[in-house]
């Protein structure tokens, strides 16, 4: 057990650092510290523009084997990224759900044929992804999917109606869990397919949000259509499938979460010293208590990395959603609290909030999506500690 | 960099675990808490000596075995599981760590090579009444008489104070705050057993009353007792806290075990949602907690020291004690009314819990020094 980096690691700290400053200005530097939670509208197609850029130099999926277009990036080497990457500013990634979801679940279980369709472009930061899970009626109860798919003339055609889906109005696929056979329910029958989102039977209307902002979507699907070989697994092994997609959400990429987190810490730790708030003793007391909080964070994420070669998950995995959701909207709160009475102004009318507003404000859909935190206890409980299982009705 | 145990640190925790069961039962830890010595002594001279506890991160060339924070916080780990009373804690978190953050070579190889072995038990006399850790803050006087020294003071909160073979001082000087290394049957010295609501762990008040002492018991030069003493109450600090990861683990499997049997409205309690969810919350503060304790101890493996390893400390002391007293008032909550017992175990594990968040600084204590050391500034006057 080390933490200490080698020589050759602090060599790619070093090479990582010289690229982002020198590629993170110019026509760039409008992107720093921009796109992240809450602000994912902003600059959209230059993000898209330096997502294809960092494609060309080899920094995106640097996690990803090199046998599919990745850096094959140790796991020191993903932490150096991820922090170098947040050190210099670098803007909220717009092909994260390609790089973090799809992708790594295409490697996990497509074939070979979808592999080399799908990867080049998640890689070159040139396709964007989007997810297909929750409906009106399977939210915390996912396996209530209603959205069908049946096979015709060698498609897929899909209908019915997803939402909470983000970057569905610029994504170029959105990988679907759609039943497949007909009067199933539950985690049998259903499939996991890969959407082309730009068909005219495909309508995404944006939700607004108790941000002003609209970063969800609703998508509606009207006999949609994919090619038939757009299957990850087997008909009626998309449970499987999309379980694993989940498990994905628990990599390195929580890293470069986690960096976001500081810097916006960051923030608020500037904002209390310009403002005296540092010299209260209960917000001090607070303040530090997120910055432990964090660093506590980033420990578990590495114990979590740093075990990922066992076959089952352990302990520190199974907390990862609970502990950040429920770390970063106390932040929320903190930075209104340390902003006192300003804390109430927005930017601009009518309804520009401020970085910090929106932080207050979109954490609070933190410990909702992705499992509540609820059913993220419900799993702890029953899968970490053997408790009995919920009922099911 | 890699976060996980290595194979070696995996059989340590093993077989210090196995040996604890078997060692440190129920009914074992209650008979030494109750005893005149407050620790097992044929246990603890067959851990220190024969298993090589107490010579683990003393270097070799003091007659230890050279591992690290690491190992020490595994073992602290499977200690704090099940509350063996024992002076480990004062003599090898603490006071070994003195001597070894001290540059004194003279007195490493006249103590340590005792402490590795078993043989001596040692610790660390700097706490004062009103309870402030900061050795900055020490009253105990000494003045230099006949080429020896004499001390005037009182030491308060000091673990194992009663009962320690060797003192380790500090005492405020002309030339600054100075450590000596005193025998406990020093003349002049009065001990006194402070009885605390946790029994698996002493503490004594000691009062020197012109104590006198010769030139040797001076460790280091003088006023130069003030970086060893920091550095040795952070990694003792980080040790504490992986104390509490065991004990705090140890209420959650007191609990969850509990539950699983209990039976009301014909059901095991356990799979009533609201007790499923406080052992969810429970088992999120254990694993913390556990990184926590052992990111700083792989800090202080590093070397760091300073502000470096006060924020590592800071952050798994108050992480730590925190989670395990939250771990450990929810575990008599979902006893229900046996956790309220004496015979139940839980009550043990929560007083424990509270003694150690108040020992080497309570949680706003070190909150309030990362508060500082992340750059807020002072606090309002």
């Amino acid at each position: 057990m080390n933490l200490a980096f080698t020589p050759q690691e602090e060599g790619f700290r070093a090479e990582v650092a010289g690229w982002m400053s020198a590629h993170l200005a110019g026509d760039f530097a409008p992107l720093r510290n921009r796109g992240g939670p809450g602000d994912e509208h902003a600059y959209f197609e230059l993000r898209h523009e330096w997502e294809r850029h960092m494609g060309e130099a080899g920094w995106t999926c640097v996690g990803w084997p090199r046998a599919h277009g990745g850096r094959g990036a140790s796991l020191g080497e993903q932490v150096i990224f991820h922090e170098e990457y947040a050190r210099a500013g670098g803007p909220g990634r717009v092909g994260h759900i390609g790089e973090g979801l799809a992708g790594p679940t295409i490697i996990a279980f497509g074939t070979e044929v979808q592999k080399r369709r799908f990867l080049p472009p998640i890689v070159k930061g040139e396709e964007l992804w989007c997810q297909g899970y929750s409906e009106p009626s399977a939210g915390s109860d996912l396996a209530n999917v209603r959205t069908r798919a049946t096979r015709i003339n060698g498609k897929w055609s899909i209908t019915g109606q997803k939402i909470w889906t983000s970057l569905a109005h610029v994504a170029d696929w959105c990988f679907v869990l759609a039943r497949t056979e007909e009067g199933s329910s539950g985690h049998k029958g259903l499939s996991y397919l890969l959407v082309p989102m730009k068909q005219a039977s495909i309508e995404v209307r944006p939700i607004r949000q108790m941000t002003g902002t609209s970063e969800f979507n609703e998508v509606f699907f009207d006999e949609a259509l994919t090619d038939e070989a757009n299957i990850v697994g087997a008909p009626g092994e998309g449970w499987k499938v999309a379980m694993g997609t989940l498990a994905f959400e628990r990599g390195a990429s929580t890293l470069g979460q986690q960096m976001a987190f500081r810097n916006q810490l960051g923030e608020i730790v500037a904002v209390a010293k310009r403002n005296g708030a540092a010299k209260d003793p209960v917000i001090r007391q607070r303040l530090a208590d997120a910055w432990i909080g964090l660093e506590v964070m980033r420990a578990n994420a590495l114990r979590m990395l740093s075990g990922a070669d066992k076959p089952e998950l352990g302990r520190e995995a199974l907390i990862g959603k609970l502990y950040w959701a429920t770390w970063h909207r106390s932040l929320g709160k903190l930075a209104m609290d340390v902003l006192g009475p300003e804390a109430e102004i927005v930017a601009e009318a009518p309804y520009g909030l401020t970085a910090l507003q929106q932080l207050f404000l979109f954490t609070r859909a933190d410990t909702i999506y992705a499992g509540t935190n609820e059913i993220q206890r419900n799993i702890i409980a029953e899968r970490a500690l053997g408790m009995p299982k919920e009922q099911r009705g | 960099m890699n976060f996980a145990v290595t194979e070696e640190q995996g059989l340590i925790r093993e077989a210090a675990r196995s040996w604890l069961a078997a060692t440190a039962t129920s009914a074992a830890v209650r008979r030494a808490m109750e005893s005149k010595c407050g620790y097992d002594e044929p246990a603890w001279k067959t851990a220190a000596g024969d298993f090589g506890w107490a010579a683990t991160a003393i270097p070799e060339v003091h007659g230890g075995l050279g591992l690290g924070m690491v190992e020490l916080a595994i073992l602290q780990e499977e200690i704090g599981r099940t509350l063996f009373p024992s002076p480990f804690e004062a003599t090898v978190c603490l006071a070994a760590n003195v001597l070894l953050a001290s540059d004194d070579e003279r007195q490493k190889r006249k103590c340590l090579p005792a402490i590795a072995s078993g043989d001596l038990t040692a610790t660390l006399a700097c706490s004062e009444p009103g309870g402030s850790i900061d050795p900055t803050s020490c009253e105990t006087r000494y003045v230099p008489e006949g080429g020896g020294f004499r001390l005037n003071g009182v030491k308060r909160h000091v673990v194992d104070g009663d009962r320690a073979d060797l003192l380790l001082v500090t005492a405020r000087g002309e030339k600054g705050v100075s450590l000596f290394a005193v025998a406990g049957d020093t003349p002049g010295l009065r001990r006194t057993w402070l009885p605390t609501m946790d029994q698996t762990r002493r503490q004594a008040e000691i009062v020197f009353d012109d104590v006198r002492l010769g030139a040797d018991a001076l460790v280091g030069e003088e006023g130069s007792a003030l970086t060893p003493v920091r550095t040795a109450l952070d990694r003792a600090a980080i040790l504490i806290a992986a104390a509490q990861v065991g004990a705090a683990e140890r209420c959650l499997d007191m609990t969850v075990a509990y539950a699983k049997e209990r039976v009301q409205f014909g059901r095991s309690i356990a799979s009533f949602q609201a007790v499923k969810h406080a052992c969810a919350d429970m088992l999120l503060l254990v694993e913390s907690a556990r990184s926590a304790a052992y990111y700083a101890a792989c800090i202080a493996d590093d070397g760091a020291t300073g502000d470096v390893l006060a924020r590592a400390a800071s952050l798994a002391k108050a992480y730590c004690s925190e989670a395990y007293f939250a771990c450990a008032g929810e575990a008599i909550q979902l006893h229900g009314g046996v956790g309220f017992t004496w015979e139940f175990d839980v009550h043990l594990y929560f007083k424990n819990a509270h003694a150690t968040e108040k020992y080497l600084g309570t949680p706003v204590w070190h909150r309030e020094r990362v508060a500082r050391l992340i750059g807020l500034g002072e606090e309002a006057a």
